[in-house]
């Protein structure tokens, strides 16, 4: 398959270009790859990156080292709704452990890992600053907060039925 | 009932719109300052407004800018520091979320004051659905001519843009910031020289968080002779607050400087007590980073003062039973939390966060979290607590930048205020193998606890 964005992403990517003074298309590099993870199946293979290299000018190493840099930019597939519960102390005193065990439990998967379908992936990350509606995860752009295990089941379902990909872009 | 200017009118329907905003007042400092005062009057106005960075060092902001270089010949650049990542710390999302439009006032006046014609937001990545909302204010900023060329018919024309990061608490250390917004890994520079000389792209640059950015509309508006009345000292003004933990109402307040600290956690004004008709144990009161204190010290100084939400009373008593302001991240545990367990936690963030430059963070932060999550697990020995303390100390003040201390504080804190939790740990590993093992049995005595 041919790496290439769509030609509304690239008339995107030339807008955010023009952010920054001549010869400092670099510092489109974090915003061009999160458009590129959303574009490719959620995640940023070598091929990937390359092409956003090629795209920026600059040289793929100089991607690779960000792309490896930055938490939310994932260097393997992952499921089509990743599931990121944050566990930091502010969370972990409101209850995010038993977010996290009950969807390990209601998943069958433990935590990092994807579901035989592909359907989600589970991660613990760190601090999202959502602190005083802990416990809370993110999946795409969106925060879920004040969590139950009900409404744990009720989002489940709410993806299961939407069959979408999660995407920080929508 | 407090002063507010950030979130006076944050219930308002509609105050993310311009309109509803500008009907408020919005913009009115931009006008102000455009036609009626210069740059250099604006600066000493901040200075004297006793305005301090809002975003947990607590700098004085217009003595911050006095140091941008204007010898220059070399574009100057403003920039934002919403990359706000420090746990415990959520009151810049709720203020761009709910009145985007206030951040942009301040991004305006300050760019004009430091002669800045491109300005740029830098907001984390996971606050995605933040950054649309700011996009949709700044090009309805842009319809009413409050930015773009020759804002309202002046000489000054201003440029702003958002720019997301992609998951690095460090990057909201100002240089890091800035190499992550030159498209590289968010590695903190060597300084000198400041971003006030070399900053974005090696111009002349500073760097202000959410909130300092957006009190300068009101210090314009009211004169920072009447901002500065508010508060005690040197903690002038209104500070937003952002409480979690084990109270009854989370949540983002903002107060004026010199609250009694006893207030703000069992005023209903505030965070409306403890939960569950618990006692009071501990709180980590200005993020993540900064000292926790116990119960006692937290509400009283060791002079037996009442504790005040100020930089100077929170510090008072320096380390040994102080604590600092901070980003004003106010974190409160209740009799079930552990200190250890929510220590861990801690350790594990900063592991994660750390950019891996300097080996005392980068192999400390590691050691940190090893070691507390053996003692946490019962798998500990007594002599694992002085070794805590040991690599604490060799982070501190070691590395190129305060993400060493951030992580080493923490740790030093609690084991100082502590040490008998931790031993206990120790002591009864197969208690605290039950991870809810205060939940189930409290351990401190009553006598250390606070009543609401």
């Amino acid at each position: 398959m041919e790496v290439k964005f769509s030609n509304e992403t690239l008339a995107l990517v030339n807008k955010i270009i023009k952010r920054y003074p001549e010869g400092k298309q670099k510092s489109a590099l974090l915003p061009v790859l999160h458009l590129a993870q959303s574009e490719f199946d959620g995640w940023l293979s070598t091929p990937v990156m390359d092409y956003v290299a090629s795209i920026l000018s600059i040289k793929p190493i100089e991607v690779y080292e960000v792309a490896s840099f930055y938490s939310m930019y994932n260097l393997e597939p992952v499921g089509k709704c990743l599931i990121e519960v944050c566990q930091t102390g502010p969370c972990w005193l409101r209850g995010s452990d038993d977010i996290v065990e009950h969807l390990e439990k209601k998943l069958g998967i433990k935590n990092g890992e994807t579901t035989s379908d592909g359907m989600f992936t589970l991660k613990t990350v760190e601090c999202l600053g959502s602190c005083g509606t802990a416990p809370m995860l993110q999946c795409g752009a969106d925060y879920y907060e004040n969590l139950t295990n009900d409404k744990v089941d009720t989002l489940l379902d709410k993806w299961r039925t939407e069959n979408k990909r999660s995407s920080y872009m929508k | 009932m407090g002063k507010k200017f950030l979130l006076e009118h944050v219930n308002v329907p509609g105050i993310e719109t311009l309109k509803v905003y500008r009907e408020k007042g919005g913009y009115a400092s931009v006008e102000k300052a455009l036609k009626t005062m210069t740059p250099d009057q604006i600066v000493e106005e901040v200075k004297f407004s006793d305005l301090r960075g809002r975003g947990g060092a607590g700098f004085p902001t217009g003595l911050k800018w006095s140091f941008l270089d204007k010898k220059s010949d070399k574009p100057r650049y403003l920039v934002c520091n919403a990359d706000e990542s420090e746990p415990g710390t959520f009151k810049d999302r709720y203020l761009m979320e709910k009145i985007p439009h206030i951040l942009i006032e301040g991004m305006i006046v300050s760019s004009y004051t430091l002669g800045a014609k491109t300005a740029y937001i830098y907001i984390r990545g996971e606050y995605m659905y933040v950054l649309r909302i700011l996009e949709k204010a700044i090009d309805e900023a842009y319809a009413a001519g409050f930015l773009g060329k020759n804002i309202l018919g002046t000489d000054f024309s201003l440029d702003l843009y958002v720019q997301p990061g992609a998951g690095a608490y460090i990057c909201g250390e100002e240089t890091a910031l800035l190499e992550s917004l030159e498209g590289k890994r968010g590695n903190p520079r060597l300084k000198p020289p400041f971003p006030a000389v070399a900053g974005l792209y090696a111009c002349p640059t500073v760097v202000n968080n959410v909130e300092s950015i957006a009190s300068v509309p009101t210090i314009i508006n009211i004169t920072a002779d009447k901002y500065n009345d508010i508060g005690i000292g040197k903690s002038a003004g209104t500070k937003l607050i952002s409480a979690s933990g084990h109270i009854n109402k989370p949540g983002v307040y903002e107060i004026e400087l010199g609250l009694p600290v006893e207030e703000f956690i069992y005023s209903d004004e505030y965070c409306g007590g403890i939960w569950k008709g618990r006692k009071l144990k501990a709180a980590v009161a200005g993020g993540s980073s900064v000292p926790i204190l116990p119960a006692d010290l937290l509400l009283k100084t060791a002079k037996g003062q009442p504790r005040l939400m100020t930089y100077e009373s929170m510090a008072d008593g320096g380390f040994a039973t102080g604590t600092m302001l901070g980003s004003g991240g106010f974190i409160v545990m209740d009799e079930t939390a552990c200190i250890v367990r929510n220590l861990w936690t801690f350790a594990r963030f900063y592991h994660h966060e750390s950019c891996g430059q300097c080996s005392p963070c980068r192999e400390g932060t590691g050691w940190m979290e090893k070691v507390l999550h053996r003692i946490e697990h019962g798998h500990g020995k007594m002599s694992d607590i002085d070794l805590l303390v040991d690599v604490a100390k060799k982070i501190e003040g070691n590395t190129i930048c305060p993400l060493g201390d951030a992580a080493a504080w923490p740790v030093a804190s609690a084991i100082r205020h502590f040490r008998e939790e931790f031993e206990y740990h120790v002591k009864y590993p197969e208690k605290v193998k039950n991870p809810k093992h205060f939940e189930l049995e409290p351990f401190m005595s009553e006598a250390l606890l606070v009543n609401s």
